[in-house]
C-alpha cells in the first residue's frame, strides 16, 4: 500500500490535545505512523485544517423503513438525481439519498463512519444488504431492544443474565452493534393503537414500564460490558413540554457504572436530544427548554447525547417510534407510511418540512443549535441532524457553520418571519459562544468515536490509529467570516484518507476504498433458558423460521467483528 | 442414501413459505419428495428433475429453429446487443435473487437500460397509491399473532397464496390468538363465490367494478354519514353493521389483490383502501397489505429503491439519471410505442402476461430471454439462456410480501456446466465493460 506524508497542515487533535500546530501526518499500510520512507507521497496541506475522519453516531441510513421513505416518495429524486462523471453511479435523493449517494456524500464531507441507528432484527438481512451496497464509509447498525418480547419479559422479572444472553444472541444474528432503545414501551402499545408518554405508564399485556426496561437495559449492556452504550430515544418524543419527562429518563442513569475495556465512560447515550426538550403546553405556547436538560447533562457525567439539529429543510422523518409517527401524520397530514413488526418493534415514515415561516420549526431550529452551545464538555456532546428526521445529513456543513458564526446564526434567527416570537421562546440570541475547530473535532469526531467504544482506532491522528483522515481547506490562521464559505469547506473536503487509501480528491470521489461493516460478537456463558424460549417463540409466534432468521456472512463480507467476552 | 434438507424457502409466490423439507438425492443432483408446501410450490421444485429441461443456450436461426450455443457465445450476443441498443427494456427480476439484480442494475446504468418488474402488470397501481398517500402495515406475524379482523379484497389467497390461510392469516394460533380461527371474524369481498370465500365467516358480493364505491361507503360510514340504499349491491344495513364490527376490532388487516388493482379504478381503489385503513386507526388498531405475487417482485422493488428511490420502471436510459414515471417508462407502455431498441428478459414471462400489442412490438426486436424453463417469452426471443432455478438450485435474497427478506437456500446441483443468474449477469457485465472500452460493439 501507497505511504503518504501530509506536510504543513493545521492539525487539530482532541485525541493528543494538537489544537491547530502545524504537524506532519505520515501514512503506511492503512494506519498512522511515525515516519514513512523517503518516496512517500507528499501532500502538501498548507493553510489547511487537518482532522480524524468523521462519525455519525446516529442516522438512519440503511434498512427497511429508510427504503420505504425512498421509494414511497418520488417527488424527493426531483430535487436531486445525476450523475458525477468518474467512477461513481447514478445519484439521487435529497432527504433520503440511495445508498450509492450516501457514501459518496459522507465521504466529501470529511466522514468515515455512520452508525445505522435502528435496525429491526426481523429485518437485519435488509440493513446488512444496504450497508453493502454503500460505499466508501465503515458502518454497523444498532438492533432495537427496548419494545421486545424477550427483552421485557426478562426484564419484568429482573432476570438481567436472561437479558444478556438474548441480546448476545441477536447481536450475533442480526450483525449487529449495541442496544438501541426506541419509545421503550410505546412501540409495543402501539401494536394496539397506544403507547407510553411517561417512563412510569404501564405497557399493555407485559407489565412493566418505560423506566424498568431503560434501567434493565443498561444494566444488560454494562453487563455485556458493550463497546457502546444502551442508545434511547425517549418516550414522549416531539411534544410540547416533554422536557420534563427527558430529565426523568436522564436521571435513570444515576448510579449506573460503566464496565467494559472500550474506553467509554458513558452508560446512556440520549439520542436527538431537540426533540426532547421542549417546554409549554402546547403548540401556542412552545418554548425551549434546552438549558433545563443541558444542565442536567452538564453535571450528570456519564450521559452521553446528541444535538438533532433541525435543518429547516423538505425532509423525510422516519422512526421506530410507530405512534410518533402517526401524531405526526394527524399534524401535517401528509403520507403516513407504518409498518408493525411481530414480537419486536414497528416503523413509521411521514415526510415533514421544517418551514422557515412557521414559529415552531425556527423554534426548533434554535433549540438544536442551543444544546450545542450549552454543552460544557464536548467530548459528550455531538452534532447530529438524526437524519433525515431533523434534516438529511447533507446540511452538517451549515450546522457546523451556524454554530461556528454568531453572525452568520443571527442573520438566520433575525430574519424568521416570526423572528421576535422565536427569540422570546429561546435563549439563543442571547448565546455568544462560537463552536472552535478543536471544539469540532471534539463534537464530530473523538467524542463520538469514544462514545461508540471505537477510541483506539477512530476520532484521533494518534500513531497506530486508522489512517481516516480529512483535509479541510480552511486555513485556521485566516478562518473564513461568511458562513457560505464555511460551509463549502466542510462540504469538499481537499482530501480524505480512509484506511490510508485518498477517496476524495478536491471533493470528488476517487476511490471506494475498503468498507467495514462493524458489528460485536459478545461471549456470554450457555443459557438453556433463554434458548429454550428462542426455540419455543420461533416455533409459535414467529413468521420465519429460526434457521433462516441469521444473516448470512455474504451480506457483509469485509466484516470487523469486536469481540465482547461476558462469560 | 437420501437426505433432507430443512427450512428450505418456497420460490414461488409472496408468502415465502419457510418450513419445507426436500428429500435429496444422495449424488445432490434430484429432488425425491417435497414436504410442507402447496401443490403450486411442490410442483417448482419438482419441476427440477422433469426430462426436457434446457441445459444450453439457444439461438434461433434464421428458418426459426434453434441451434445450441456456449455460454460464452450467448453472453457475447447478449453484451453486443445491449450495447448497441441505445434504450433497452430490461425487465422481469421477480423471480430471481436481489444479489442478481443488483449486478443487472449495474449492467443497465452502464447501457442505458430501463429496469422494470413485473409490479408493471401487477401491484404497480398498489405502489402508486402509496407513493400518493402511505401505507399503515405490518408484518405477517402481526397477523397470526394478534388479528381478530381479517378482510380479503379482490383477492383469492385459496388459490394464488395457497398456504397464506394456515401460516399467517385465518387459521393459525398466535399470543394474543389462542383460538384461531374461531377468534378471528373473516370477510371475503368479491364479485366471485370464490374458495377463499368459501373459508370466510362473511361473503359480501361485490357488483363488478363498485370496489370504489363500496370503499367510499365504508369510509362514510365510518364517519357516521349518510348512505343510499345500496352501495355497489351491498345493502346500506350491511355495510353499517361491518363498519361498526370493524371498528370492535383488537387488530384488523385487509389482504386486497388484483380484484382491486386491476379493475376499475385501479390506483385509486387501492388509495381509498388505504385510506380507509387510516380512518379506522382513529378507533382501533388497522393494517393493509398487498398480495404480492411472485416471490421476489418485492425484492426488486427494495433493491431499485435503495440503488435508484423507486419501486419500478425505473429509466436509466439517460445514464446520467434515474427518471420512474408510470405510463413513461413502464414496459408495456414502451412497447406498445415503440421506444425500446432491444429487449432483456429475466426470471419472468411477459409473453403469459403482457398484452398482445405489447409483446407484437417486443417480438420485432432483438430479444434475449434469461430463464430456467421453455415460457412464452422463450419462444418469442432470439437467444434463451438457461440458468439455475433460484430458491431450488442457488441460493439469494428474495422478500416477502410484507418486506421481510429471507435467504433462500440451494438444495441441489444444477444440471452440469449450467450457470446461475449471478454468474451469467457477472460475465455479460464485463463483456459490456470490454466493449465500451473498445468505443462500441
Amino acid at each position: 500500500m501507497s505511504e503518504y506524508i501530509i506536510k504543513n497542515g493545521h492539525v487539530f487533535d482532541p485525541v493528543q490535545g494538537i489544537k491547530g500546530d502545524k504537524k506532519d501526518i505520515a501514512v503506511k499500510d492503512g494506519k498512522i505512523v511515525d515516519k514513512v520512507g523517503s518516496s512517500a507521497k507528499v501532500i502538501d496541506a498548507k493553510g489547511k485544517t487537518i482532522m480524524a475522519g468523521a462519525l455519525d453516531i446516529h442516522a438512519h441510513v440503511a434498512g427497511p423503513k429508510v427504503n420505504a421513505g425512498r421509494w414511497y416518495r418520488p417527488e424527493d429524486k426531483h430535487f436531486d438525481s445525476h450523475k458525477v462523471p468518474g467512477i461513481t453511479r447514478i445519484e439521487g435523493g435529497k432527504s433520503i439519498p440511495t445508498v450509492f449517494k450516501t457514501g459518496y456524500a459522507y465521504a466529501r464531507m470529511g466522514f468515515t463512519f455512520a452508525m445505522e441507528a435502528a435496525m429491526p432484527p426481523l429485518y437485519a438481512r435488509h440493513v446488512h444488504e444496504e450497508i453493502h451496497d454503500t460505499p466508501i464509509i465503515d458502518e454497523g447498525a444498532l438492533p432495537v431492544f427496548g419494545n421486545n418480547w424477550f427483552v421485557m419479559e426478562y426484564l419484568k422479572n429482573q432476570e438481567i443474565e436472561n437479558s444478556a444472553a438474548y441480546v448476545a444472541w441477536i447481536l450475533r444474528q442480526t450483525k449487529g452493534y449495541g442496544i438501541k432503545v426506541v419509545n421503550p414501551g410505546g412501540t409495543e402499545a402501539w401494536a394496539w393503537g397506544l403507547n407510553c408518554l411517561s417512563i412510569h405508564d404501564n405497557v399493555p399485556y407485559f407489565d412493566i414500564t418505560p423506566a424498568e426496561i431503560i434501567t434493565g437495559l443498561m444494566k444488560t449492556n454494562e453487563y455485556l460490558g458493550l463497546p457502546h452504550s444502551m442508545h434511547i430515544h425517549q418516550n414522549n418524543l416531539g411534544n410540547p413540554g416533554n422536557y420534563t419527562v427527558t430529565l426523568d429518563t436522564l436521571r435513570l442513569a444515576e448510579g449506573v457504572k460503566a464496565n467494559n475495556n472500550f474506553g467509554r465512560d458513558q452508560i446512556m447515550h440520549s439520542t436527538h436530544l431537540q426533540f426532547h426538550s421542549y417546554k409549554g403546553t402546547n403548540w401556542g405556547d412552545f418554548e425551549s427548554g434546552a438549558k433545563e436538560v443541558m444542565d442536567y447533562v452538564n453535571k450528570q457525567k456519564n450521559i452521553t447525547v446528541d444535538t438533532g439539529n433541525v435543518t429547516l429543510d423538505e425532509t423525510t422523518t422516519m422512526t421506530a417510534d410507530g405512534p410518533f409517527e402517526h401524531h405526526l401524520h394527524g399534524l401535517n397530514h401528509l403520507k403516513w407510511f407504518n409498518v408493525d413488526v411481530e414480537l419486536e418493534t414497528a416503523a413509521g415514515v411521514v415526510p415533514y418540512i421544517y418551514d422557515p415561516n412557521i414559529r415552531v420549526c425556527a423554534t426548533q431550529w434554535a433549540i438544536g443549535l442551543e444544546l450545542a452551545l450549552y454543552a460544557k464538555d464536548p467530548m459528550r456532546c455531538f452534532i447530529t441532524t438524526d437524519h433525515p428526521n431533523a434534516g438529511p445529513f447533507t446540511r452538517y456543513p451549515r450546522v457546523y457553520a451556524w454554530l461556528m458564526s454568531k453572525k452568520y446564526r443571527d442573520e438566520r434567527l433575525n430574519t424568521f418571519k416570526h423572528a421576535d416570537k422565536v427569540i422570546s421562546a429561546t435563549n439563543l440570541s442571547g448565546m455568544d459562544r462560537e463552536i472552535s475547530l478543536y471544539e469540532l473535532a471534539q463534537m464530530t469526531r473523538a467524542g463520538p468515536a469514544k462514545a461508540l467504544g471505537l477510541s483506539k482506532d477512530y476520532g484521533g491522528l494518534k500513531v497506530g490509529m486508522n489512517a481516516d483522515i480529512a483535509i479541510y481547506n480552511i486555513d485556521p490562521d485566516n478562518f473564513p467570516s461568511a458562513g457560505a464559505e464555511i460551509e463549502k469547506a466542510f462540504g469538499n473536503v481537499a482530501y480524505l484518507f480512509k484506511d490510508g487509501k485518498i477517496c476524495v480528491e478536491n471533493g470528488k470521489v476517487v476511490d471506494m476504498g475498503n468498507k467495514h461493516t462493524f458489528w460485536v460478537d459478545a461471549k456470554v456463558k450457555e443459557n438453556k433458558q433463554v434458548m429454550h424460549d428462542i426455540r419455543e417463540k420461533f416455533l409459535k409466534y414467529y413468521s420465519v423460521n429460526e434457521n433462516n432468521y441469521p444473516v448470512p456472512e455474504s451480506y457483509a463480507p469485509h466484516q470487523h467483528i469486536i469481540n465482547v467476552d461476558a462469560a | 442414501m437420501p437426505k433432507e434438507v430443512t427450512d428450505v424457502i418456497c420460490p414461488f409466490c409472496g408468502t415465502l413459505c419457510d418450513d419445507l423439507c426436500i428429500t435429496v438425492s444422495d449424488d445432490n443432483k434430484t429432488i425425491l419428495g417435497v414436504k410442507n408446501a402447496c401443490a403450486i410450490g411442490s410442483e417448482k421444485f419438482n419441476h427440477q428433475r422433469l426430462p426436457g429441461r434446457v441445459k444450453r443456450p439457444r439461438m434461433r436461426q434464421a428458418d426459426g429453429t434453434y441451434k445450441e450455443v456456449s455460454y460464452d457465445e450467448a453472453v457475447d450476443w447478449t453484451a453486443k446487443m445491449l450495447v448497441k441498443s441505445r434504450k433497452t427494456l430490461m425487465y422481469g427480476w421477480a423471480s430471481t435473487s436481489c444479489q442478481a439484480m443488483s449486478i443487472g442494475h449495474e449492467i443497465a446504468e452502464k447501457v442505458g437500460g430501463i429496469v422494470d418488474n413485473c409490479a408493471t402488470v401487477c401491484h404497480g397501481s398498489s405502489l402508486i397509491a402509496i407513493e400518493d398517500v402511505g401505507v399503515p402495515s405490518c408484518t405477517l406475524g402481526e397477523i397470526k399473532n394478534r388479528a381478530d379482523r381479517v378482510i380479503f379484497w379482490g383477492c383469492n389467497p385459496a388459490h394464488a397464496h395457497p398456504r397464506h390461510m394456515s401460516r399467517y392469516s385465518i387459521f393459525p394460533r398466535g399470543f394474543f390468538t389462542v383460538k384461531g380461527h374461531k377468534g378471528r371474524k373473516i370477510y371475503c369481498v368479491d364479485c366471485r363465490y370464490t374458495d377463499t370465500a368459501k373459508c370466510a365467516d362473511e361473503f359480501i358480493q361485490i357488483q363488478q367494478g363498485y370496489d370504489y364505491e363500496l370503499l367510499n361507503a365504508f369510509r362514510t360510514a365510518a364517519r357516521g354519514g349518510d348512505l343510499p340504499d345500496a352501495v355497489g349491491g351491498v345493502p346500506k344495513e350491511k355495510i353499517y353493521e361491518i363498519v361498526d364490527d370493524l371498528k370492535t376490532a383488537r387488530f384488523g388487516i385487509i389482504f386486497f389483490g388484483m380484484g382491486l388493482t386491476h379493475t376499475m379504478g385501479r390506483n385509486h381503489n387501492i388509495d381509498i383502501a388505504i385510506c380507509l385503513t387510516r380512518d379506522m386507526n382513529d378507533f382501533t388498531k388497522f393494517s393493509i397489505m398487498a398480495m404480492r405475487g411472485h416471490w421476489n417482485v418485492t425484492g426488486s422493488g427494495q433493491v431499485l429503491g435503495w440503488q435508484y428511490g423507486f419501486p419500478y420502471a425505473v429509466d436509466l436510459s439517460r445514464r446520467d439519471q434515474a427518471r420512474h414515471q408510470t405510463g413513461e417508462t413502464t414496459s408495456v407502455d414502451l412497447l406498445n410505442r415503440n421506444e425500446v431498441e432491444a429487449c432483456f428478459y429475466i426470471a419472468t414471462d411477459p409473453g403469459a402476461h403482457f398484452p398482445v400489442d405489447a409483446m407484437v412490438s417486443s417480438a420485432r426486436k432483438p430479444t434475449v430471454c434469461i430463464d430456467p424453463h421453455i415460457n412464452c417469452t422463450t419462444e418469442i426471443s432470439d437467444l434463451h439462456i438457461p440458468v439455475a432455478m433460484v430458491g431450488v438450485e442457488t441460493g439469494g435474497c428474495a422478500y416477502r410480501m410484507d418486506n421481510v427478506p429471507i435467504e433462500t437456500r440451494k438444495v441441489v446441483e444444477p444440471p452440469e456446466g449450467m450457470l446461475t443468474d449471478e454468474e451469467l449477469l457477472t460475465k455479460i457485465n464485463k463483456r459490456v465493460d470490454e466493449l465500451l472500452v473498445k468505443g462500441g460493439a
